[in-house]
């Protein structure tokens, strides 16, 4: 792998710029792999990076139905943060929120992680209560969060109206300073590269068919658009499309796929220094480095695979935006878009084994995977390789539905669903 | 936004309605000797279709009844609406009729 560093870019730019590598190969389906993983998203591609990198599994495909990170990894609001209320929570996305910390220098790639801070309002006294309880359980479990009063959260965010004559009036708000936003493209890109560079092969446009289980139930070959693979363990992490992969092998799911959509606005000069959200009124913001300001609403209704949502669900949103932000009234946004969110009973995601053995499931993300990204990587590649769950994924468990073990975050509401 | 036909009132626009997830999910009889996975297959499992889905909706700012519907998950396209309690409509012959 070229290594990217300034002194490269000084030497390539000397040969204008003509000598720089292809950031990762494009290889032909092998006839067998050790792993197969289905989904080249970005907790696809994290999982076959530390599979490679911590246990030695390279001989590994990435097989990806459309273009790598073209699904959620390249749809989504890019929001990172670990304030979620219960301790199995907080560990795996904490876990996810160190590893941002140093993963550009990990997989030498500039994912542009920003620790700029996410603030999360509460409008009720109901939301006032559970933000402290967040704070509480957070600061218990190591994770940073503070309360902040309508003026502190205006002193952080000057474009924020804590004007009492809005329909949701501010009464303040929980801030947790690590938590920030990233480049969703560099991640998908970044972990590509380092999981090719490892050996990994990454077939795009190749769409699995059926799951091929041998006498004894286990996995025993994929079948795809471009041949039938061989391997002993499959890893689907398919998104919104999890059911649909799943079924190949005959397990239904606790899951329901939704759309959801985002928004962005013309570019501007930088006006908008933290993340905000509020669940209460549906919406959340922050300004990417190109100016954008990127706005995600709520999910549709009903399920659906077809990649986009009702108007009125962003424009409920805008109305939201307009009224906690009155100087971006008269911004114009640039584009719109829908992705397919998986979401389990309890709001919180399936890192697991399965009864089949050899088949492995990372899905259930719901609404807010993107932050989880590298721990979700890390820890399902540990399940991958040692075929039992890495401490911190033990308790997301499939059969956490039906043993009545579930992680709800649901009720919690620490996310905007 | 969907145009959605209630049985009862006619077309509607769809903030007229709250979505009720999968229909024709049946209770399992005999409650007291049910596995854990039968009762969770029930709560929690669901087909989650990429196509033609029978799913429950709500005329919430309506006549507030509960109807059925059948609508294709990749065009959001409704075959077809029909009251609760009806069986499961032949969905191919349907399909036919409206291609005709």
């Amino acid at each position: 792998m070229q290594k990217y560093s300034a002194f490269e870019l000084f030497k390539r730019a000397l040969g204008g710029h003509q000598g720089w590598e292809r950031q990762w190969r494009q290889p032909a389906l092998k006839p067998a792999y050790d792993a197969v993983i289905i989904g080249a998203g970005g907790h696809g591609l994290a999982t076959a990076y530390y599979l490679a990198k911590e246990h030695g599994v390279r001989n590994v495909a990435v097989i990806e139905r459309g273009w790598l990170g073209g699904g959620n990894t390249g749809r989504n609001t890019t929001i990172i943060r670990s304030n979620y209320l219960f301790d199995e929570s907080a560990a795996l996305y904490d876990h996810a929120l160190k590893i941002w910390d140093t993963l550009s220098q990990d997989i030498n790639y500039n994912v542009m992680y920003s620790a700029r801070g996410v603030m999360m309002l509460a409008h009720t006294v109901h939301d006032v209560q559970s933000a402290k309880r967040h704070i509480h359980a957070n600061r218990l479990n190591g994770v940073d969060n503070e309360w902040l009063t309508p003026e502190q959260a205006k002193e952080f965010c000057p474009p924020l109206n804590i004007s009492q004559n809005i329909r949701y009036p501010i009464m303040g708000a929980a801030l947790q300073r690590r938590g920030g936003t990233a480049r969703h493209d560099a991640v998908a890109w970044g972990y590509a590269r380092a999981a090719d560079a490892l050996g990994v092969d990454i077939i795009q446009n190749c769409e699995v068919t059926g799951i091929r289980r041998d006498a004894s139930g286990a996995v025993e070959a994929v079948e795809t658009t471009k041949g039938v693979v061989r391997t002993k363990k499959v890893g689907v992490v398919a998104a919104g499309h999890t059911s649909v992969v799943m079924a190949m092998a005959g397990l239904r799911m606790p899951l329901e796929s939704y759309p959801l959509q985002a928004l962005v606005s013309e570019p501007v000069k930088p006006a908008f220094p933290c993340v905000v959200m509020s669940n209460t009124i549906h919406a959340y913001i922050s300004q990417s480095d190109k100016g954008e300001l990127v706005i995600g609403a709520g999910t549709d209704a009903y399920t659906s695979y077809s990649q986009r949502g009702a108007l009125h669900i962003t424009e409920h949103t805008l109305d939201a935006i307009c009224e906690l932000f009155p100087m971006f009234r008269r911004m114009r946004m640039l584009r719109n878009w829908g992705g397919i969110v998986d979401v389990t009973p309890d709001r919180s995601p399936i890192l697991s084994k399965t009864a089949v053995p050899g088949l492995y499931v990372n899905c259930g993300w719901g609404t807010g995977g993107f932050k989880a990204t590298p721990g979700s990587g890390h820890v399902f590649a540990h399940t991958i390789a040692r075929d039992e769950p890495h401490p911190i994924n033990a308790p997301f468990t499939l059969d956490r539905f039906r043993d009545g073990y579930l992680i709800d975050e649901a009720a919690a509401a620490a996310v905007a669903h | 936004m969907l145009i959605i036909n209630c049985p009862i009132c006619g077309p509607r626009p769809e903030i007229e309605f709250r979505y009720g997830g999968e229909a024709h999910v049946a209770r399992p009889a005999g409650t007291e000797t049910l596995d854990d996975q039968t009762v969770a297959d029930r709560l929690y499992m669901r087909t989650n279709p990429k196509g033609l889905h029978f799913e429950r909706w709500r005329h919430a700012h309506g006549c507030g009844k509960y109807f059925n519907a059948v609508r294709d998950t990749v065009s959001d396209f409704f075959v077809t609406t029909y009251k609760a309690g009806e069986p499961k409509p032949d969905v191919a012959a349907l399909l036919k009729d409206q291609a005709r």
